[in-house]
């Protein structure tokens, strides 16, 4: 292991930075779970459940996994019910506009004030190609959807402690990199160093290619000239007419680019699950949690239902839960079988009528941490002034990142994503009231855009801790975690399956929601024309 | 990458020299190994215990950490901070024993607590659980 383990110059910090600057949950997965590898979703749309469903189903939770279990079993034949603690649908699927009031835990209420057809994702905001189950759901019901810009080789990279503070820009930097590697691998084989390890005949291609990867010129040098500033970009672009003559750009020295430590957040963008081509609903990410709803029919669900106790027998399943409007007065649910996609911070809190085994797993996934900021500004002045059209600025500051709009490009205002934090930055933002979070994306963000002070005016600010329905982001598994307790947590259970992001490989995705539903229904439906008892 | 991203597990104090700006909202690399009880409950604790210790109630709850009876020990506290549980994350890769112990010892001395048996760094390496294992590793 000892060689695994990271330089001593590339700190803790750092690597969280690397993580948080993905922005994914899906990184911060990789790092946590060590699970090494990024699949390809599993999913591939389910035949009809075989045979009609007869009997009645009780969900909780009308998050995706919730819908996704309503609309599948719905269609199959059984009687199905929804409760949900919010007065809305969707979970974590979720978009806050003008006019939509949150109440954190802790009492904080926060009313947006966006301008009409402006507005903010706090939970997922980008679909990868790959995450099929979602896609399909939106093409099954027609929620159009649009490209979400990831990667913006114009966008900023920033390290208040490299290049004194200034933000560089993507390409640049990655030009850079890329050609400080290029030159050095090109003088090494130069000089005999790669003799041993490529033939003569690879040696020469492998220089060629180096030329083409790097921009170096016809001499092997990564240096200010066509070849980089094809690249990097140009100190002069080149115009038209008599002054249409472009002026090269200068490179930055490897070394400077090495010590930056901002070739690190460069590797994240180049990930799996952040390669184009991502996508958004048109909209809003609710756009989806509001096509189920419409597909299965409002009168399915019922809101501001507080779960306080779950119980089954050979007859069936038995809820107890509470009218939030009306606490203390407990009401009862019956039905033959249980979809429970309570997140594991609340449910592990809730007497549950399973198997030790099963317990011991849903109380064994501590939750992760993120916190997010959204801005709106009088004008777009990425677009206007920076030339920024989507994608994301890697700040290694607590904000973590800056992410621009992918729509309303050319229009006035916008929303930018202020601050997206994770883990250690994620518990000091949850610690900070909504407004000081707010007054701490700005600051930080105005570091890379000093507009911020002239452009704001107003946010709203989500950590995923205080949010009263989830108490956490997304299920933090580990390897040792999975072997003890994955199987017993996705096990059918006399009449009661468990789903959700929770219950899946693909932890905090949309995707991992969908298919948990899928695998859980599937289990239930079996058994049930299996004429199962339990 | 993989094995970068394995080995991130190091202690708040292990942090490198690098500063963040001089900010009260959020820890400085530079100060991570002088941080505080106090200072680590209020950059963490209170995002959940909320200011005053006495919790939150939503869908589930946050436990009150004042007039708490659990508290009465103070491995109970610890190795819920070492192991997470819950909706709670675990901090063993985030704290040292010393910050272990400070941040329980601050919890057990404030909000109305007035216990006396401090808990010590090496009381806490004792529940220390072992570093997970990378999956390579295996």
């Amino acid at each position: 292991m000892g060689s695994e383990f990271p330089p001593a110059s590339l700190s803790r910090r750092d690597l969280l930075r690397m993580i948080g600057v993905a922005g994914g949950s899906a990184l911060m997965y990789q790092a946590m779970t060590s699970l090494g590898f990024a699949a390809e979703s599993t999913y591939r749309r389910p035949p009809p459940l075989q045979g009609s469903g007869k009997g009645s189903v009780l969900i909780l939770g009308a998050g995706l996994a919730g819908l996704v279990a309503a609309y599948e079993l719905g269609k199959a034949g059984y009687k199905v019910q929804v409760l949900e603690y919010n007065a809305r649908a969707g979970g974590r699927n979720w978009t806050l506009r003008g006019g939509d009031t949150y109440t954190e835990l802790g009492g904080h209420t926060q009313t947006c004030q966006f301008d009409k057809g402006l507005y903010f994702n706090p939970g997922p905001w980008r679909i990868p190609y790959h995450h099929t189950g979602v896609l399909d759901y939106c093409h099954q019901f027609g929620v159009p959807l649009e490209p979400f810009v990831q990667v913006n080789h114009n966008a900023y990279m920033h390290n208040p402690e490299a290049f004194g503070g200034k933000p560089q820009r993507l390409r640049e930097l990655q030009a850079d990199w890329h050609g400080g590697i290029a030159e050095l691998l090109a003088k090494a084989s130069g000089k005999g160093a790669l003799d041993d390890l490529v033939s003569k005949e690879d040696r020469e291609i492998l220089l060629e290619s180096l030329r083409q990867f790097g921009g170096l010129d016809s001499q092997f040098r990564y240096v200010a000239g066509r070849d980089s500033s094809e690249h990097r970009g140009y100190a002069k672009e080149p115009g038209g007419g008599p002054d249409g003559k472009p002026a090269f750009s200068n490179p930055v020295g490897i070394s400077d680019v090495l010590k930056s430590g901002l070739w690190k957040q460069l590797g994240m963008s180049a990930l799996y699950e952040y390669q184009t081509t991502l996508l958004q609903p048109i909209g809003g990410m609710d756009a989806i949690g509001k096509a189920f709803v419409r597909e299965i029919g409002p009168q399915i669900i019922r809101y501001n239902s507080k779960v306080t106790g779950i119980a089954q027998s050979d007859g069936g399943v038995t809820v107890t839960y509470e009218d939030t409007g009306k606490p203390g007065t407990a009401l009862q649910a019956k039905a033959d079988w249980c979809v429970c996609t309570i997140p594991l911070s609340i449910l592990s809190q809730i007497p549950i009528q399973v198997s030790a085994e099963k317990a011991a797993a849903i109380s064994a996934v501590p939750y992760m941490s993120s916190a997010k900021v959204g801005l709106q500004f009088k004008r777009r002045f990425w677009e206007e002034d920076d030339r920024i059209y989507g994608g994301v600025s890697t700040s290694d500051t607590p904000i973590g990142m800056i992410g621009y709009p992918s729509h309303g490009v050319g229009t006035k205002k916008g929303v930018l994503l202020g601050a997206y934090a994770f883990f250690t930055e994620a518990y000091e933002f949850t610690s900070l009231d909504p407004a000081t979070r707010i007054a701490k994306a700005l600051e930080y963000g105005s570091q890379i855009h000093p507009q911020y002070k002239k452009e704001y005016e107003n946010g709203m600010a989500v950590a995923w801790h205080r949010v009263p329905s989830t108490l956490g982001c997304f299920g933090w598994w580990t390897d040792q975690a999975r072997e003890q307790h994955y199987a017993n947590l996705c096990s059918l259970d006399g009449r009661i399956v468990l789903a959700g992001e929770h219950a899946s490989y693909l932890p905090a995705w949309q995707e991992g929601a969908i298919l948990s539903s899928l695998a859980a229904i599937d289990q239930l439906h079996r058994k049930a024309v299996a004429g199962g008892a339990a | 990458m993989k094995a970068l991203l394995f080995g991130w597990i190091g202690l708040l104090a292990a942090g490198a020299a690098a500063a963040q700006t001089n900010d009260a909202a959020f820890f400085a690399r530079k100060d991570a190994a002088h941080v505080t009880g106090e200072q680590i409950f209020t950059h963490i604790c209170q995002g959940c215990h909320m200011p005053d210790a006495k919790g939150a109630v939503g869908a589930g709850h946050y436990p009150a950490l004042a007039a708490n009876p659990k508290l009465a020990s103070a491995a109970y506290p610890a190795v819920m901070v070492l192991n997470g549980r819950g909706g709670m994350p675990p901090f063993s890769m985030l704290l040292s024993d010393q910050q272990v112990a400070d941040v329980v010892n601050y919890v057990r001395t404030h909000f109305g607590n007035h216990y006396t048996d401090a808990l010590t760094a090496d009381q806490v390496k004792a529940f220390r659980p072992p570093a997970p294992k990378p999956e390579d590793s295996r």
